[in-house]
């Protein structure tokens, strides 16, 4: 398409001549400029990727991913990390019962407890997940279904949600907006878990969940807003939507001890609504704040999990996951990074090696070859 | 133009006078003929508007949209554009629309904006005044209102407003001067004759009072050709006819000279005129990195297509159960469920391909076109390729063709004016065995006044006195030339001053004017022509005088011409000079073997040779002669064909007089340029219409042939001996053996191939007579592969264009470029898949015909081993690179979908599918393919030979392409499962997110394919600086802009709730994946392990079995080098080389 322009210049070229009188027979002298881009002679760099040149950086590479690949490992072999699995797959498992009786209109909460030990203390902060597998927050009919505006607190979006919320986006018998609509804050994922330790002397202690601080601070301040004034009640400021309809309470009541962690902004709530990238994942649940004085924030010893069991995952052979780890520098617990700059760097290193071989063997053969020349 | 076109059709049939459907009748004012001469057709022609604009204001968007969209990948991306409009698909329509629009937005402004110059153009040409003669006054109105049959009035210095039929001229002799400078690009004056009836109208009353109609042929856009009859009534008489030839026939766009006014008629207006007609677009050559290009567009369709297919089977197998097709916490909306499963699977299948239509990148077309059109330019800018003699540089025709210059196999060249000079030098002469050589003969063009004639054979007997005399005067006599008085004159000067300074002697050939300028020198001086009386300065400086009567003017077909004059005593005389192939035959007189003996001695030497003959006609024989000539020019049908005819008979029984030897210089840095291109690998033939002997002296003289050259031979005169079957399987074994016992040393394996155009014929001739020997053409074609030079002579012009296109055809198909200068190479330049003009002596027609314009031969060497390497590699990368980045981009998405439950979730975000080919990673290759130079200008003149590297088109093959491809893979497989490892690891009991020192944020899915994403702009980009050998400022400019770029955007993208989104995924992303120190760790970790490879691969080639070309990049010292030093540096490290 651009090399019509040539002819057009050349009619162009035509027209003008014909129409100009005279002088037409004397070529105009249109000597090209000599700038250095324009005659391709521009100063330049030009390096040459040869065993020579390559070989430093190999070895660079090597001596610097191998220190770092060991660094990582370790720093992920001292993170703790505890999982426990409290599905109810097993007929002996102690959530089974609950597992088998759900429905989703019992009023009331299944209740199991899962026992576990923990053979080290874990030390400062803990983190607590939840961990799903095979739910596929990643489904793109699933990842669409929500309302950004809506979450945002835009009023007009609260009345009237995003038509990507279909199906989960009017109640089907009162027909009012769902807030929050789709099919992400439908799925809200809803057991509640609570931590109990059993002391050596028998007694049994609440561990405490922090519940805030898991979310994305942007998230929570920014992206997530809840609709209308901040002086009205919230109940209020949601009047005319409809819970979602898998939900047992409506979003307003999601924390009514505070209201800072209530509707659109409850954290749990930001938390799921990011959705995860592949089937299987976990999510932040709780914080355990290590404690002021220097005894570990879970010391070992014996815990139960106590499960209100709200969330179905047996339908589509899911797992459901409780998981407590530490984290480092570098995150939480993930050797794989370690082990591949350690691997990286090795191959780096070996291949420098064969490099340098080459270069010795080659060089002075293709040195010897020129001479002649 | 439709109208008259119907017009012409209903008329055919209504006519039933076959031989006048293809004609037009004038009317000249507009009078009708008198009543009863023929009936009078009011006939609608064009205005005189030139229309050279596509489109008007109305048209502009429907037909440029059309226009568009007829180009295949502008139509597929529109069709997935609709498609995402239609369906439910996996991006918004805007990812593909966005930058489709702005492609074709881009293209409408720019086609707008050169239509609007054209309408501009348009208007002023249409608008500037013209005279008209109207009711016996002079009438000024405006061009586009002239009308067929109007009179025009043209002053000196116009232009013709549209082609007219020269009726009469202020001169006395009913001629003027014309340049067709603008047309065809020759800058000499020629003779335009008028209508002799005509020519005493002096005043605008006489010219009016005419009355007479013409009838012509039908437009067409031969400049060279007309064919018409004017028929002029007088009072109640018979109409007098008279026929119109292009010398009658003014041609809208050239220029009147050096006469006062005209007046003329015009016959053909607006778009019908012959320049008009002219401007229709050649037919499009492709370039071979274009095929290579679209050969890899179908396998990636397949790809496309393919990867669409497994997806969606994959997926139906996948959630055959319903808990995973429709899980509780993921319903489908009624009206999905309600659809059929074959329409949901083709609507699957339609967003498979949306989702990885990305493979195939519009902006490939826009950065090829863009490279294409931009890179074009450093030709036109090249300083080196300028000729300050011509004030001109190279042009180019076409960009589509650049890389194509790298490619080239076989040139095909003309030799006179493209390997000679084509500025002709009288020799010497031959008078019946004597031999004359101008006394002083001096390279330039000044002569001194002193001239005689040095006679080595000096034994002048009374008869060949009379010879010598008939002789000299049949040169002064037999040609074309003009003679121009003035001091200046525009153009090329071609005279000499002698004797009146300010003479000089102008025609279109050279040749002639080379004649005349030697009978100068040996004492006879043409003066000029008036009245018809040819003026003559004889050596005794008396004046003779002789009526021209008739000029058989020169073709090639016949390589002759002829004039028939009448001298003072009464005597008709035809003189006739021309090839000795085709004098020779009609001599019955002379010492034809003696004359013959020196011309073949004169073309091994390497000079142009011609014959004069001369005869003697009585009366009747003159009144035969005119009889035929003016019978077959009164035609209106077929007058070429008659007037050859006519020619036929009237050229015979000659006496040979003699031959003139003309030298015509080889171009400077011919042999130079010839020696780099065999070195280069091209084999190099010259077609010429010369013949043998002259053109094997300058085959070696350009070093074509060597001294050790086996010259085989296969003409005429051999073939006469034996058949040309014989003589064809003889050098075919010739050359086989040659070749099976030297098969290591390649120099002694040096042939050279010499063909004339009668055996070539008979080569070509399809072989039904000789069933039983096979094919002529394959062992033709088997011998010319194996020799370096072939030289094939006594070329007529189609034939050349027949040998082109026999290479082109052969099975190996390899690169052909024609080049030439002349009028007669037009169709092997149109031929070839690059055609190259000379902008010669000869005209601009070749030049104007051409892909390529160059002023002289040695241009050609920087042209392809510099200009076309470095396009062919700049491209090949840029081709290579787009698919590359694609692979990279779009695997992942594709491996994606086996985590996400095959439901099309894009793994990049909408902005990043939109921008990564538009604005991420395009520049940085864009700017590489305009600027990058593996090799310095000064090694690639120097070592012709690195032209072989990529010959073949070596860097597009298969393997190569696979090689890219394969890496893109790796690259995208690395990216995706490095991240994949880094976000989910079961086996590792690892947690799901990546953490940071004082927070403890989750990643999402978005992070995720952020994550790949900046992985993937970083490695492709470096992945192109590891490609990039010549790192201006440009190169650094782009490459790390791009990457902050990417990185600044990034920022901006995520760092803002954009009012105008209806969705905030990207919020803070961005930010948050930088905060945390493992995904710095796991980019750089990626980005080196995606390199990896190809850095091996590189290194390790380059150090085990190098090409010539790195051989010549390691060669050259590793640093910058200003352009000043170059020069010395080259020669230094020559120096040290010995």
């Amino acid at each position: 398409m651009m090399a019509s322009s040539y002819n057009a210049k050349e009619e162009d070229g035509h027209h003008s001549g014909s129409s100009t009188h005279g002088g037409t027979g004397a070529p105009k002298n249109k000597k090209p400029d000599n700038t250095a881009f324009k005659q391709q002679r521009l100063p330049a760099w030009q390096p040459i990727l040869t065993a020579g040149t390559v070989l430093p950086a190999f070895f660079i590479i090597g001596l610097m991913f191998i220190p770092i690949g060991i660094g990582l490992y370790v720093t992920s072999n001292n993170i703790k990390e505890y999982e426990v699995d409290y599905t109810g797959v097993e007929p002996n498992s102690p959530c089974y019962d609950c597992a088998n009786s759900f429905t989703w209109n019992s009023t009331t909460p299944c209740v199991c407890t899962v026992n576990f030990t923990l053979t080290q203390p874990f030390e400062s902060n803990v983190y607590m997940y939840y961990g799903l597998s095979n739910f596929y927050q990643n489904h793109r009919r699933y990842v669409k279904s929500r309302d950004d505006s809506q979450l945002n607190g835009v009023q007009s979006s609260l009345i009237s949600p995003s038509k990507e919320c279909e199906p989960y986006r009017t109640n089907p018998e009162t027909k009012q907006p769902i807030a929050p609509c789709g099919a992400i804050a439908n799925s809200l994922f809803n057991d509640t878990l609570e931590l109990y330790y059993s002391q050596p002397d028998g007694n049994t202690s609440k561990v405490t969940l922090v519940k805030k601080g898991i979310a994305w601070y942007t998230d929570k301040h920014v992206k997530f807003r809840n609709p209308g004034n901040d002086k009205d009640n919230l109940t209020e400021r949601f009047k005319g939507t409809a819970k979602p309809v898998n939900w047992m309470k409506p979003v307003y009541e999601l924390d009514p001890s505070d209201p800072e962690n209530n509707g659109f902004i409850n954290e749990d709530f930001i938390v799921w609504m990011r959705t995860a990238a592949l089937p299987t994942f976990r999510k932040l649940y709780r914080i355990i704040q290590k404690k002021p004085d220097s005894t570990p924030t879970l010391a070992s010893g014996k815990y139960f999990l106590k499960i209100t069991y709200n969330y179905p995952v047996r339908s589509f052979d899911g797992r459901k996951r409780m998981i407590l780890s530490t984290i480092s520098w570098m995150g939480g617990k993930n050797p794989f990074l370690g082990i591949a700059y350690i691997t990286v760097g090795s191959i780096c290193f070996f291949l420098g090696v064969v490099l340098l071989i080459i270069h010795h063997k080659y060089d002075t053969r293709s040195n010897s070859a020129d001479i002649p020349n | 133009m439709d109208f008259s076109l119907l017009r012409n059709i209903i008329s055919r049939y209504c006519a039933g006078e076959e031989n006048w459907v293809d004609s037009r009748t004038v009317y000249i004012g507009h009078k009708e003929p008198p009543p009863g001469a023929e009936a009078y057709i009011p006939q609608r022609y064009p205005d005189n508007r030139i229309v050279s604009s596509k489109y008007t204001f109305w048209n502009f968007i429907p037909k440029n949209l059309f226009e568009q969209f007829r180009r295949i990948a502008n139509f597929y991306f529109l069709v997935i554009f609709l498609v995402q409009l239609i369906i439910d698909t996996p991006t918004s329509p805007v990812t593909s629309g966005l930058p489709l629009f702005f492609v074709i937005t881009v293209t409408a402004i720019k086609q707008g904006y050169e239509d609007w110059l054209r309408h501009k153009a348009d208007c002023s040409i249409n608008e500037c005044p013209v005279d008209v003669v109207q009711q016996e006054k002079v009438v000024r109105t405006q061009s586009h209102k002239l009308r067929v049959g109007d009179i025009v009035m043209v002053r000196e210095d116009e232009t013709f407003p549209c082609d007219l039929i020269f009726l009469s001229s202020s001169r006395d002799d009913g001629t003027c001067y014309v340049t067709t400078t603008s047309l065809d690009g020759e800058s000499s004056h020629k003779t335009y004759y008028a209508v002799p009836d005509t020519m005493a109208f002096k005043t605008e009353q006489e010219v009016d009072s005419l009355h007479a109609t013409i009838e012509c042929e039908q437009p067409q856009p031969d400049l060279y050709k007309f064919v018409g009859r004017i028929n002029i009534y007088k009072d109640k008489e018979e109409p007098v006819s008279r026929t119109l030839g292009a010398e009658n026939l003014l041609l809208r766009g050239a220029t009147l000279k050096n006469t006062h006014h005209i007046y003329a008629v015009a016959v053909y207006t607006g778009m019908e005129t012959k320049m008009a007609l002219n401007y229709q677009s050649k037919s499009q050559k492709r370039s071979a990195v274009e095929k290579s290009m679209n050969a890899f567009l179908i396998v990636y369709l397949c790809i496309l297509i393919s990867k669409a297919v497994i997806n969606t089977v994959l997926k139906y197998a996948w959630q055959w159960s319903p808990d995973r097709d429709e899980p509780w916490y993921n319903h489908r909306t009624e009206n999905e469920r309600q659809r059929h499963v074959v329409i949901r699977a083709f609507t699957d299948f339609l967003a498979f391909m949306v989702l990885f239509n990305y493979i195939i990148p519009v902006s490939m077309y826009v950065t090829v076109e863009m490279q294409k059109f931009l890179g074009s330019y450093f030709i036109t800018w090249d300083e080196e390729m300028f000729d300050e003699e011509l004030g001109q540089g190279a042009q180019v025709n076409t960009s589509d063709l650049n890389e194509e210059l790298g490619q080239v196999e076989y040139v095909f060249t003309d030799k006179t004016g493209t390997l000679t000079e084509n500025n002709m030098e009288f020799i010497e002469c031959c008078v019946d065995g004597n031999v004359y050589i101008p006394h002083a003969i001096c390279n330039g063009q000044i002569l001194s006044a002193a001239s005689s004639i040095d006679m080595i054979d000096s034994s002048p007997g009374g008869y060949r006195r009379e010879y010598e005399d008939l002789f000299f005067r049949a040169l002064c006599l037999c040609h074309t030339v003009q003679v121009k008085e003035e001091e200046t004159v525009d153009g090329i000067k071609r005279g000499i001053h002698q004797g009146r300074p300010t003479s000089f002697y102008i025609s279109s050939s050279p040749d002639e004017v080379a004649l005349v300028e030697g009978m100068k020198r040996l004492g006879y001086t043409y003066l000029r022509l008036k009245d018809n009386y040819m003026e003559i300065l004889n050596k005794d400086d008396e004046i003779e005088r002789f009526e021209l009567l008739h000029v058989l003017n020169f073709d090639s077909v016949r390589r002759r011409m002829s004039v028939i004059v009448k001298s003072i005593s009464g005597e008709y005389l035809m003189f006739c000079k021309g090839a000795d192939s085709s004098i020779f035959p009609r001599v019955v007189s002379g010492k034809v073997e003696q004359v013959k003996a020196h011309v073949e001695q004169n073309a091994v030497e390497g000079l142009r040779t011609l014959c004069v003959a001369y005869r003697r006609l009585s009366e009747s024989e003159y009144q035969e002669a005119c009889h035929y000539l003016t019978e077959a020019k009164l035609a209106l049908q077929d007058r070429e064909q008659r007037l050859a005819q006519a020619y036929d008979v009237i050229e015979r029984d000659f006496v040979l007089l003699g031959a003139t030897a003309v030298e015509d210089r080889l171009q400077e840095k011919a042999a130079d340029t010839i020696e780099s291109l065999h070195k280069a690998g091209i084999k190099v033939w010259v077609l010429t219409g010369d013949k043998m002997e002259t053109a094997a002296a300058t085959c070696y003289a350009s070093k074509l042939f060597r001294r050790s050259t086996q010259i085989l031979e296969l003409t005429k005169k051999r073939t006469k001996e034996q058949s040309l079957h014989d003589v064809l399987f003889e050098l075919n074994r010739t050359v086989l053996r040659q070749r099976s016992i030297s098969g290591l040393s390649v120099d002694c394996l040096d042939f050279g191939l010499i063909i004339d155009g009668a055996t070539l014929s008979a080569v070509l001739k399809p072989s039904q007579e000789v069933s039983g020997h096979g094919n002529y053409r394959e062992i033709f074609l088997e011998i010319c592969r194996n020799c370096s030079a072939v030289l094939c002579c006594r070329m007529a012009p189609l034939q050349k264009a027949q040998i082109v296109k026999l290479i082109k055809s052969s099975k190996e198909h390899p690169i052909t470029l024609a080049v030439g200068d002349g009028a007669n190479d037009v169709s092997m330049i149109l031929e070839a898949h690059v055609g190259i003009g000379i902008m010669g002596k000869e005209g601009r027609q070749a030049a104007r015909n051409s892909d390529y314009a160059i002023p002289k031969f040695k241009h050609l060497k920087k042209m392809l081993l510099v200009h076309g390497h470095y396009y062919y590699i700049r491209i090949a990368e840029l081709v290579q690179y787009f698919f590359y980045k694609n692979v990279c981009f779009i695997f992942p998405q594709f491996l994606y979908q086996f985590f996400c439950g095959f439901s099309q979730q894009p793994l990049y975000d909408t902005a990043y599918l939109t921008l990564y080919n538009i604005s991420f990673t395009s520049l940085p290759i864009l700017l590489y393919s305009l600027v990058e130079q593996h090799v310095t200008i000064d090694t690639l003149k120097r070592e012709p030979s690195l032209y072989r590297d990529i010959a073949k088109n070596s860097l597009l093959r298969w393997p190569v392409f696979l090689y890219w491809t394969c890496l893109g893979v790796f690259d995208a497989v690395i990216f995706f499962f490095g991240a994949y490892f880094l976000f989910d690891n079961t086996t590792f009991t690892s947690n799901g997110q990546l953490m940071t020192t004082n927070t403890q944020m989750m990643f999402g899915n978005w992070t995720f394919g952020t994550l790949i994403f900046t992985v993937l702009v970083f490695t492709v980009t470096l992945k192109l600086a590891l490609d990039t050998r010549h790192w201006t400022w440009i190169n650094h400019f782009v490459i790390w802009g791009s990457l902050l770029f990417y990185v600044i955007f990034s920022l901006l993208w995520g760092g803002i709730i954009w009012p105008f989104l209806n969705y905030q995924r990207m919020y803070y992303v961005f930010m948050q994946m930088l905060s945390s120190g493992p995904a710095w760790l796991s980019i750089i970790l990626l980005i080196t392990v995606s390199l990896l490879p190809d850095v091996i691969k590189k290194v390790l080639c380059r150090a085990i079995c190098p090409t010539a070309t790195e051989r010549a990049q390691s060669t050259r010292p590793c640093l910058t080098v200003e352009p000043s030093t170059i020069f010395m540096l080259s020669q230094s490290s020559s120096r040290m080389s010995f």
